[in-house]
């Protein structure tokens, strides 16, 4: 191994088609699941149940597309996804930016205190039940506020946007409020508009958490169906094809299989809202690159 | 004389700042502390819909009945693999950064950074959609796998008890390898480029020049991560779990986390899911304060 130059370029040369060759393959087994599903919703059901589409859709259509407008439930889903989304990030991102404002001000009576209350939620908190008869008791099950209220304040972006505005030069906030700008107009006059990158990175990481939770749904709001969620929807039809697969297989006459059959929703349909749910994420993905570094960065600062 | 006093007055305090804080720090409270409160509920009969104080109050019992609970131990047991599975696979994201670095390719790295981190984005719902489409009976995979000899048709591997924690697992480095690997990128990028050229001036390969220099300048992140990564080690989450759980899988895929959702939301035992949920919380709390204190021994500061 250590002789000439030549043979170490050999083995480095080795070793790099092979480092190309597992980081290439890597990249495409994270990606091809989208892509596999993307070839299923424009292919044709009946045809791709007997030959895959494994890398091009089988008899190209439309028609899953068309069902899908026509699908019971699937825009008012979309809209409860979509108004979540928008109402759920810029509740957060206000309170969290708004507070970490606040607690970069050392005239606050009793800052480090109530610094250290927030901060305790990071680390302990009343666990999935003890929180469930709370919502229950505020009575908000089955509203769409629970999607909101309890994940106003995450003390970890708060700590991220307060660590970023304390690094801004106090003098640009001194001279407002030497003209007797206020607290809430210095906020959003001067420390908003400079603190642009963190706040994109939280808007990013918020609304990504928000489009992508389902869970609050099943156990606050199942029984409000009002209020279902486009990740929810896709859920449900997971949940019933994969129940009625089981009961196709414990079918003991064949009218129970015909009935079962006709009960499942098209894989088409199925894998069709996977490829509209992930849509946003792909769609805003180039974007949210951008600000990874950074959001991690201050996170590993903290850490 | 007047900036003298002002001087002299420590810091004036504005009661104005604390009035705005209040309805935010409110806010944390109705939803992050009153919850913790609710872990009264564990030493209750706690009945829907009846004020605790008309409830019988029953001490320790229900801590008493974890201890004979054959579930819990069994979910326990999940969860302690699952934890150690992952603890043993947490140097990977360190491995794929270095193995990453070394691509010099602009276009190249740019086309692996961008789909290895991408799944992380992905809910589990979306997740579970592609692995059904993957590997339920009629998947693509199974096919495949059919086609080669390995398994039966109609065999999945969604249902097989015996694949669970390698299978969740391989989900999980699907997810988030990629995006892990992301913080060791960066501290790649903070090393200085001249400890290399010292280093080849030594006579250092490539491989020696990441054995000496890019692994070191990792190791630090790394200590911070695993450490903060004990403290949660019973925090397995529902997600994952609870949607790839089935009737065949649902003895090993159980975790802590998924049997509170049970006993508490699913048979309405709600002071027992607390109990546990309490149990877990004390434990998690004080595994993070003995991991800090260790980090302290020996790195002379605390993670958190």
């Amino acid at each position: 191994m250590e002789g000439t130059t030549i043979k170490k370029s050999t083995s480095r040369k080795v070793f790099l088609v092979f480092d190309y060759v597992l980081m290439i393959a890597i990249a495409l087994i994270c990606i091809y699941p989208f892509w596999y599903v993307l070839c299923y919703s424009f292919s044709d059901t009946a045809l791709a149940s007997i030959n895959s589409p494994t890398f091009l859709p089988r008899g190209f259509t439309l028609a899953n597309y068309k069902e899908i407008l026509t699908l019971d439930g699937f825009f008012h889903s979309l809209l409860i996804s979509v108004l979540r989304t928008v109402i759920g990030t810029a509740a957060s991102v206000f309170c969290c930016s708004f507070l970490g404002y606040l607690f970069t001000k050392g005239k606050m009576p009793g800052r480090k205190l109530l610094y250290r209350f927030v901060i305790v939620t990071m680390y302990i908190n009343g666990g999935m039940i003890a929180t469930y008869i709370v919502m229950k008791a505020y009575g908000l099950l089955n509203t769409f506020w629970v999607y909101i209220l309890p994940g106003m304040i995450s003390a970890y972006n708060m700590v991220l946007i307060k660590t970023y505005i304390e690094q801004l030069p106090p003098s640009l906030e001194e001279s407002a409020s030497l003209d007797g700008a206020g607290y809430t107009t210095c906020f959003f006059k001067i420390i908003l508009p400079l603190s642009k990158p963190i706040i994109a990175t939280v808007i990013v990481f918020v609304a990504v958490g928000q489009w992508n939770s389902w869970f609050d749904n099943h156990i606050y709001t199942r029984a409000n169906e009002s209020l279902t969620t486009l990740q929810y929807l896709l859920y449900n039809y997971l949940n019933e094809a994969q129940r009625i697969a089981e009961q196709l297989k414990s079918a003991s006459s064949s009218t129970d299989v015909t009935q079962a059959v006709a009960a499942i929703s098209p894989k088409g349909v199925r894998m069709t809202i996977t490829v509209l749910a992930s849509l946003p994420i792909f769609v805003v993905y180039p974007f949210m690159q951008k600000y990874f570094a950074k959001g991690i960065m201050v996170g590993a600062v903290k850490g | 004389m007047r900036q003298k006093t002002a001087l002299a007055i420590k810091r004036p305090k504005d009661y104005k700042l604390l009035w705005m804080a209040l309805p935010f720090i409110a806010v944390v409270f109705l939803f992050s502390y009153v919850p913790i409160f609710g872990w009264i509920y564990a030493f209750f009969d706690y009945v829907p819909g009846v004020s605790v104080t008309k409830c019988d109050f029953v001490g320790w019992d229900y801590f008493k009945l974890i201890l004979t609970d054959a579930n819990v131990l069994r979910s326990l047991k999940n969860t302690v693999i699952f934890a150690i599975i992952s603890i043993c696979l947490s140097p990977l994201p360190m491995l794929l950064a270095i193995l990453m670095n070394e691509i010099r390719n602009g276009p190249v790295k740019k086309f692996v950074q961008t789909f290895t981190t991408m799944p992380n984005f992905i809910s589990w719902v979306i997740i579970f959609s592609l692995a059904t489409a993957l590997f339920a009976s009629d998947g693509l995979i199974t096919g495949w796998l059919a086609s080669l000899g390995v398994g039966k048709t109609g065999d999945t591997i969604l249902a097989s008890n015996d694949a669970v924690y390698w299978f969740q697992t391989c989900l999980g480095l699907w997810k988030s390898l990629g995006w892990n690997s992301i913080i060791y990128m960066a501290a790649i990028s903070g090393i200085d480029q001249e400890q290399y050229e010292a280093a080849r001036v030594d006579g250092a390969g490539y491989f020696k020049c990441a054995l000496h220099v890019t692994l070191p300048a990792m190791m630090e992140t790394f200590v911070v991560l695993f450490i903060l990564n004990i403290g949660n080690f019973l925090n397995t989450g529902y997600e994952q779990y609870m949607l790839f759980k089935n009737s065949l899988t649902a003895t090993n895929i159980e975790v802590l986390d998924l049997y509170v959702y049970r006993i508490g939301l699913q048979n309405m035992d709600y002071s027992y899911g607390v109990a546990i949920s309490v149990v877990k919380s004390v434990v998690s709390i004080s595994l993070v304060v003995i991991a800090n204190l260790i980090a302290k021994k020996i790195r002379g500061k605390t993670v958190i």
